[in-house]
């Protein structure tokens, strides 16, 4: 039979099952499998400026909402035999921490000064009111956090569905809309708000948020247009359309899920914009009024005594400026994250 | 380009109208009149100052007399320096801003661009991460922050520069320096990501590949090209400058329109809050304008055209 090897037959009895255990799986998978989320996630990790950034944003939230439980000072509570009295922290004996104050050149406490006891002491100390100063910042981050949050997601809520909807209907409904995005975004944003919050004259936090609602959506509504209509000729969404699934529907199970690191990018670098105006408006004078404050209102308070007293705007100004960048860096991390492509 | 052109201008308008009319009617709806201690004012005396400024008429007539006034260069009669036109108070107050706003602007976009090339060249050096610094930085400080900082430290403390006030070029410099921080930072951002993709196309490969020198190279081929998109950021820049100048001319006290618009803001001056706002947004709607037809032509890839997009 060998030796003519056009008559060989293969039976069915000269296979033999090897052991799967014991060769080399090719088909096994080394890594754990990772989620869309999970991927951006690490990815994010090994960028040390973001995840810093992102751990700065995490205390900060922390001190905003949960720093009264720790440290129980009212923020409104008025003590005018201590006004303007400076930082001073039992025990320290730092230049800028230990209570004392240059006054005419010559180094003064001016806790003594007050006819302070032993026991009263500010940690970043106390405002013309003799208001506790960190209390205050506190109070006003999270004051500046909520507006901007909240702001930011109105913004989302808007812009989404304007663009979902100009980019799936497409032809004459698109145009007009497109139509509104344009003019709306050739007026300058500075003059929407200043409009919007002179309109709704000094009813603090709600007009902000409507003024900062109005003008930020437009970028997001451009964003999602754009994708939407790259998204909705590809084949998913056809056979979602052949499957006779409604709009809506196709919109939130599938469109949504596809946009969400555009939106999520986006709203990453309109929180603090967010911010950034409204500490703008409530620093000259049309955004939030007392008794609440904001950080934009502390700034405006401390840079009176700026001269003789530069820690009363150094320390919320210092707030806001980090919460600015860790934001940024936070989005410039996100961006990257979410499409690894784009490496900047 | 012509039909293109005369349908841009037809939306230029259609944007101010309906800004005009925004402004109007949300002005009609707050309170106050351009009387002063209005309890002392007998009802004729009332009447009179009330017809000055043309508010005895029903709203619907003065909505007409104001945008047909609009058209006429009129914006009406400031509430706050009573007999005093609207366009007056803009016109005489537009010099120190321009100034203000065109020197930040040069400067901010001239460092920004050297900024940002440094940043591209050198990317993943120290001197990227001290230019990547700068800028974000100039993002993060807000422009009023930096203004107090800047009059303090360098104006009242060490008395190099005057701390306020507009008597002549060395006035215009700590001003200036805080307004320019942001489109420096927004400049230098924009110019590095771009040239860093500029740095690895081809060509710059071939102009390597031909032993162009490292200086011609980014002069010549790639600072070029990534100069081309900076055109668009003329219209967000213009805006941020805009808004960056109510704070800082109020912080060094500059006869501007910024201070003037956040002056009629404090004190309810509604006609000349509206005619400011219908001048800045004239203003970035033409720069908007400018900026599309001046990219169209330096940019030929770009095409200009009459139908939707």
């Amino acid at each position: 039979m060998a030796d003519n090897p056009k008559e060989y037959q293969i039976q069915p009895g000269d296979f033999a099952p090897l052991d799967k255990q014991a060769g080399p799986d090719n088909e096994h998978i080394a890594a754990p499998s990772l989620t869309f989320g999970q991927d951006v996630w690490r990815r994010l990790k090994s960028n040390k400026t973001a995840f810093t950034s992102f751990i700065i944003l995490v205390l900060l939230f922390l001190m905003a909402f949960g720093g009264r439980a720790i440290y129980h000072q009212n923020p409104n509570e008025q003590a005018p035999r201590y006004a303007n009295l400076p930082p001073k922290i039992p025990g320290v004996n730092l230049p800028g921490f230990n209570g004392h104050i240059k006054q005419s050149g010559q180094d003064v406490d001016a806790y003594a000064q007050a006819g302070a006891g032993k026991d009263v002491h500010y940690i970043l100390g106390t405002d013309y009111l003799g208001r506790d100063l960190l209390a205050r910042i506190m109070y006003g981050t999270r004051i500046s956090l909520e507006i901007a949050l909240i702001a930011t997601l109105i913004d989302l809520g808007i812009g989404v569905t304007f663009g979902i909807i100009s980019g799936w209907k497409g032809g004459r409904v698109d145009l007009f809309m497109q139509r509104i995005i344009e003019i709306l975004s050739s007026v300058p944003s500075l003059v929407v708000m200043v409009l919007m919050a002179t309109a709704f004259q000094k009813t603090g936090m709600a007009s902000i948020i409507a003024a900062l609602a109005l003008i930020n959506w437009t970028t997001m509504a451009r964003l999602t247009r754009a994708q939407t209509l790259q998204l909705k000729n590809q084949d998913f969404i056809l056979a979602a359309r052949t499957l006779g699934e409604s709009a809506p529907k196709i919109a939130w199970k599938h469109l949504l899920p596809n946009l969400s690191s555009v939106i999520i990018i986006q709203t990453m670098f309109t929180i603090p914009n967010a911010i950034f105006f409204e500490a703008f408006l409530s620093y000259i004078g049309i955004g939030i009024s007392s008794p609440q404050a904001s950080l934009g209102t502390l700034i405006n308070d401390g840079q009176k005594n700026f001269q003789f007293l530069p820690y009363q705007m150094w320390y919320p100004a210092i707030v806001l400026i980090i919460l600015m960048l860790a934001f940024n860096l936070l989005g410039d991390g996100m961006r990257d994250a979410f499409d690894p492509k784009s490496k900047r | 380009m012509r039909k293109y052109l005369l349908k841009r201008i037809f939306y230029l308008i259609l944007t101010l109208f309906i800004v005009a009319t925004a402004t109007f009617f949300l002005m009609k709806l707050m309170p106050g009149t351009p009387l002063q201690n209005e309890a002392k004012l007998t009802p004729s005396e009332k009447a009179a100052i009330l017809a000055q400024y043309g508010l005895d008429k029903p709203v619907w007539m003065q909505y007409f007399i104001y945008i047909g006034g609009i058209f006429k260069g009129s914006l009406g009669l400031s509430f706050q320096f009573s007999d005093q036109a609207v366009s007056y108070l803009i016109g005489s107050r537009m010099g120190p801003s321009m100034q203000l706003g065109g020197q930040a602007m040069v400067i901010g976009v001239v460092f920004g661009i050297i900024l940002g090339a440094v940043g591209a060249i050198r990317k993943d050096t120290w001197a990227d991460r001290i230019a990547t610094i700068i800028s974000i930085l100039g993002i993060a400080v807000p422009s009023f922050v930096l203004a107090i900082l800047l009059q303090f430290y360098l104006g009242l403390k060490t008395g190099w520069f005057p701390v306020a006030g507009w008597q002549g070029f060395l006035y215009t410099i700590l001003p200036t320096l805080a307004l320019a921080a942001s489109p420096l930072a927004e400049t230098a951002r924009f110019i590095r990501t771009d040239m860093v993709d500029v740095l690895s196309s081809d060509y710059i490969e071939l102009a390597r590949a031909k032993g162009l020198s490292k200086f011609g190279i980014v002069y010549h081929h790639a600072l070029r090209n990534s100069l081309i998109p900076m055109v668009t950021l003329i219209g967000p820049l213009a805006a941020a400058l805009m808004t960056g100048s109510m704070v800082v001319e109020n912080i060094f006290s500059v006869p501007g329109i910024g201070e003037q618009f956040v002056k009629s803001i404090l004190v309810n001056d509604y006609p000349t809050i509206m005619g400011v706002t219908i001048f800045y947004s004239a203003l970035l709607c033409v720069l908007l304008l400018l900026t599309d037809i001046i990219y169209g032509i330096i940019d030929p890839r770009i095409r200009l055209s009459g139908n939707g997009d």
